[in-house]
């Protein structure tokens, strides 16, 4: 189903920095807006009733053929089926490969700031926010994954170097993930450690929860590839 | 492709203190300890060696391919590449490598997985998950599916594309081709001496490898 004021459940505003988590029910679709240009939002993804079953980055790379996800990718879980699809991307590249920040790559990019000296705005990083927002579901270390950082570009050349894209999202670039199954989605907006603006300076996300629907017959996430046709027959076989 | 970072190693198979042939489709699983140097051999070219590492006193300390690809700036691991852990810290340095590139981004095979990548009856075949299973079975310690994070695949050869495609594309490795590594901790390996039967990067035939430990 196509976006429209009329579906919306409910908005949230993610600021900058921070960690947050909901159960994407089957049949509704987040949208994420970079409201500023230049977020990053780095997502994991579990089976809502059983979080053994998780996104997985190898599986979801080697079905589609792809380094990246855009619009008409899916997010596989281990267990061969499709957790969430990308229905909807105005930005087009969204890393899967470089992880996130942690303690000792904040210390580098912008030195350390704590909450006595600066409140709500000290510096948090990716790892460290995850596993608290994993912790409130008895989760832990062993849980925290392979990340989807949405609106984040590392270009890859062809010796396999890594450099990072400036310029991947602009404001108002948004992105729609459909759960495809009841899908615990756990963000964190903290920056990523390959950003090089010197500021510690994330920027903040829209949250917007809506009614999609699941994937109909035919749609471009389905078709995208016939690995996708089958993780979608796996994904019904598990609803029945 | 860059492969400038082929480098030999200067020790001798006679000297090692630890020595055997993993068959294609068996796991291995055996602590590392620090100092010590882990050299792996591809018998017969081509061959993927699926593999983990954790820290041997804090198994929720593991080898994290985000963290190792994005540190060192690369994709691939070579000769110099450090195997960083999921809270940052080394676990293992590549000191020697005549193959010259290794996967950590293709993960491995499991039965679900087939099911997506083949037809859906390929789902009954034997497959590294299994086989990862089998070996933290083995091990006890509580360990279980949640230890199978993004592997290493020594001697596989998954070429990303700047356009953010990704392939699987003929081996780069050749029959006596080897990688090695000096631990930095002591640590667990868990291999899966990979039985995939439907992926031509091994020319459909698994093979098996050899595994030296030096002091």
């Amino acid at each position: 189903m196509k976006f429209e004021p009329s579906l919306i459940r409910f908005e949230e505003l993610l600021p900058g920095g921070w960690n947050c988590s909901h159960v994407l029910k089957r049949g509704t679709a987040l949208r994420l807006t970079d409201l500023e240009g230049g977020a990053n939002v780095s997502a994991l993804f579990y089976n809502a009733h059983n979080s053994q079953e998780r996104y997985n980055m190898p599986d979801t790379l080697k079905a589609q053929f792809i380094s990246r996800i855009g619009k008409g990718n899916v997010c596989y879980s281990d267990m061969g089926r499709v957790l969430v699809s990308v229905i909807d991307d105005s930005c087009g590249w969204h890393d899967t490969i470089s992880g996130v920040s942690n303690a000792a790559t904040n210390r580098r990019n912008y030195g350390e700031r704590g909450y006595q000296e600066a409140r709500n705005g000290y510096y948090r990083n990716g790892h460290d926010s995850l596993l608290l927002e994993l912790s409130k579901y008895g989760m832990g270390k062993r849980d925290l994954t392979a990340t989807v950082n949405f609106f984040t570009r590392i270009v890859v050349d062809e010796d396999g170097k890594l450099s990072f894209d400036g310029t991947n999202s602009v404001a108002g670039s948004h992105v729609d993930i459909q759960a495809e199954m009841d899908t615990l989605v756990v963000l964190c907006s903290c920056p990523h450690p390959m950003d090089p603006r010197p500021e510690y300076a994330p920027g903040p996300v829209r949250l917007t929860v809506w009614d999609s629907g699941v994937a109909p017959k035919e749609n471009s996430c389905r078709s995208f590839c016939p690995q996708n046709e089958r993780g979608f027959i796996n994904t019904a076989r598990y609803h029945l | 492709m860059n492969i400038s970072t082929l480098q030999e190693s200067p020790l001798e198979p006679a000297a090692a203190i630890y020595r055997t042939v993993l068959p294609a489709g068996e796991p291995w699983i055996k602590l590392i300890k620090k100092g010590q140097t882990f050299r792996i051999v591809d018998l017969e070219g081509n061959q993927a060696v699926d593999t983990l590492f954790y820290n041997a006193h804090d198994y929720s300390e593991r080898y994290s391919a985000m963290d190792t690809i994005r540190e060192q700036g690369n994709v691939y691991l070579t000769t110099g590449s450090r195997l960083l852990s999921s809270d940052g810290n080394t676990m293992l340095v590549i000191t020697a490598d005549t193959c010259g590139r290794h996967d950590t981004i293709g993960g491995g095979c499991s039965a679900e997985s087939n099911s997506v990548r083949y037809p859906l009856e390929k789902r009954y075949m034997h497959n590294c998950r299994d086989i990862f299973m089998q070996g933290l079975l083995q091990w006890g310690g509580g360990m279980d599916k949640r230890e199978i994070t993004s592997n290493i695949n020594f001697f596989m050869n998954v070429p990303i594309s700047p356009e953010g495609t990704l392939t699987f594309a003929d081996g780069i490795s050749e029959p006596g081709k080897y990688v090695e590594m000096r631990a930095e901790m002591d640590v667990i390996c868990l291999i899966s001496n990979c039985p995939q039967l439907n992926n031509p990067c091994n020319a459909y035939n698994p093979t098996p490898v050899s595994l030296l430990i030096w002091d």
